[in-house]
């Protein structure tokens, strides 16, 4: 790239229309652009190399042909073609990719509402009732410590408690209420979710609590002394001002649960088909471009989701 | 005004209280069930109490080889970290004036963080499968491969753990007082020393915390490393594949150990995080604390 302020770095130092300040008399140094380059280079170069550029050969090789065991560089749509069959030959009833999408986004809107009520209440609590900056720093500490720590743990921490002879079952047992243990508790949609539910409401609390501590305290002041009853005040100014916490929030669990495969699969008993299942099947089958195929289907929808709330707010203003 | 805490408090308290306990509570069951006794099950009742699953581990006739597990992930953990805080600082330092590519680097760092890890696993290991195919066609034939843990893993990890170590700065940067680094410049310091004598002390807290997200985000990472990581698992790769298959304590007292490891980092970092600023509270600035 050729711009004006390249050309400008070339140029000696004094040429440089800004830097001709006090200590510009060193001829060493460089240009605010060059430095600024220079910091932010490393990370941009990271992303380029392991995150931009992968993402562009997964769009790539999902328009490739494969057979049993390798890549055959060559266009074809096969990796599609396969991801869809049967979708129209079946109608009406749903294809296996439909069926898939759907238990997706179905365990996503569950986990999506659970998380957002714990997640708002929560930030509620720190925010407004916690008093003592002291105290709001502990509680907070409290609930970050555990996103620290394993993710694998703490699904298989559930294992004890929910099994057929887990703490639950044998406690509702011992008590009479259930005559059998009760299947669904483990490796069932329910595990998941309740797993999902635990892992991730971190991802809510936090940005919600930040918008919440920005809310100014005599806007709420205000409200109540205009006669509003606290439910009114929640409503209409603490909800309307913490929504871009609520919407970061919403997009980070959202997207997690979207290409979730490892919760899924542990507390699914590896039974549950959704997006990111079948994205880890596929390659385990080696069939990459089918995988790279489905990988561009979940990108395509994540990224819809994505635009649609960003649309409610601008994400770059509220870091 | 009303004296007292109102309802609302205690109705919220109790339900702070309750998902702290949802947090905590199956983590510290898997804890206890560690120490489970030689016959013990994989659930509760204990069947004694002993550290016969944890030694088992540590002897490697245990599942895994544990050893050999553990110290891959720990020198990738301190790896990923040192690159996190430094690429983190040095990219949050260029934040703080306009410069071009400048959303691109900040929407390329919020897409890494919330594209789906599975996708960008995908990816990497596309990539790093075509570099091989094209060293074996043009170059070597005998060339195995490019992936490994401190390639395409390292990268893999990398893209997790510097969105976060950049957010971070943007907070930092945006409570700091530019004035100071002004003054020290206007007293003659140059550009580097009024970084490493003004900035970084003032900021050293905050970047102890980006390595704590580092370490702990790369030693428990899972989903990035499945496609990407190579021929060799991490910890959390092997932990992950036993279970399906597992049918003894064993694999609490693995997490028990992994996460000692974790509470370790954790209470060193906040630790020293503590001491810091104590030692900033005392010895800092007496600005705004009346005249002389």
């Amino acid at each position: 790239m050729d711009t004006s302020e390249d050309i400008l770095q070339q140029a000696p130092p004094g040429l440089i229309p800004g830097s001709g300040t006090a200590r510009a008399a060193k001829p060493t140094r460089l240009s605010p652009s060059f430095i600024s380059w220079l910091q932010a280079g490393p990370m941009m170069l990271v992303f380029l190399a392991f995150f931009l550029i992968p993402l562009v050969f997964v769009v790539i090789v999902s328009f490739w042909d494969y057979n049993e065991y390798q890549l055959l560089p060559a266009f074809s749509g096969r990796g599609y073609t396969d991801t869809f069959e049967g979708c129209i030959a079946q109608l009406p009833d749903l294809c296996t990719i439909a069926r898939t999408y759907l238990m997706t986004l179905k365990l996503c809107f569950l986990v999506w509402v659970i998380t957002l009520f714990i997640g708002f209440w929560v930030a509620y609590f720190l925010a407004f009732h916690v008093k003592s900056k002291t105290w709001q720093m502990g509680l907070s500490l409290l609930c970050t410590i555990p996103f620290w720590t394993s993710n694998v743990i703490r699904m298989i921490a559930w294992i004890p408690l929910l099994g057929r002879n887990g703490l639950v079952n044998s406690g509702l047992v011992k008590t009479g209420l259930i005559n059998q243990p009760l299947e669904w508790l483990l490796f069932s949609e329910f595990s998941v979710v309740l797993a999902l539910v635990h892992l991730f409401t971190f991802f809510m609390v936090v940005p919600i609590f930040n918008s919440m501590v920005r809310i100014d305290k005599s806007l709420i002041e205000a409200a109540y002394d205009a006669g509003a009853t606290g439910f009114q005040t929640l409503v209409n100014v603490i909800i309307p001002l913490a929504k871009p916490g609520i919407v970061i929030g919403s997009i980070f669990v959202i997207t997690i649960v979207m290409g979730d495969f490892i919760t899924i699969g542990v507390m699914g008993g590896q039974q549950i088909a959704a997006a990111g299942k079948i994205i880890e099947t596929r390659v385990n089958a080696l069939q990459f471009p089918a995988a790279a195929a489905n990988a561009v289907i979940l990108l395509v929808i994540t990224f819809l989701i994505i635009t649609m709330m960003s649309r409610i707010v601008d994400i770059k203003k509220e870091l | 005004m009303k004296e007292g805490r109102p309802r609302s408090f205690y109705v919220l308290a109790i339900f702070f209280a309750a998902y702290t306990l949802f947090l905590y509570g199956p983590m510290i069951a898997i804890y206890v069930l560690s120490f489970q006794g030689p016959q013990g099950g994989l659930t509760f009742p204990m069947n004694g109490v002993s550290t016969f699953w944890i030694a088992k581990l540590f002897q490697g006739t245990g599942i895994v080889d544990l050893g050999a597990a553990f110290r891959r992930s720990l020198l990738l953990g301190i790896i990923v970290m040192i690159v996190t805080v430094v690429l983190s600082v040095a990219a949050g330092m260029a934040f703080r004036r306009k410069f071009k590519a400048q959303s691109i680097l900040f929407y390329s760092a919020i897409a890494s963080l919330i594209v789906p890890s599975i996708i960008t696993s995908l990816g990497i290991s596309l990539e790093f499968r075509i570099i091989d195919d094209l060293i074996k066609a043009h170059w070597n034939e005998n060339f195995e491969t490019s992936m490994g843990l401190l390639t395409s893993g390292l990268g893999a990890h990398l893209t997790w753990t510097l969105p976060f170590g950049l957010l971070i700065m943007f907070a930092i940067f945006n409570r700091f007082d530019p004035r100071l680094e002004e003054a020290a410049r206007d007293l003659g310091a140059t550009p580097w020393q009024a970084f490493r004598h003004v900035v970084l002390p003032i900021i050293l807290p905050s970047v102890i915390g980006i390595g704590l997200f580092g370490f702990t985000l790369s030693w428990d990472e899972l989903a990035r490393s499945s496609q990407a990581i190579g021929a060799v698992n991490t910890l959390p790769l092997d932990l992950q594949g036993l279970t399906t298959t597992v049918t003894n304590p064993d694999i609490y007292a693995l997490g028990t150990v992994i996460s000692a490891v974790s509470f370790t980092v954790i209470t060193l970092a906040l630790g020293t995080i503590h001491v810091l600023n104590k030692r900033q509270a005392a010895k800092g600035s007496d600005a705004g604390k009346g005249l002389v």
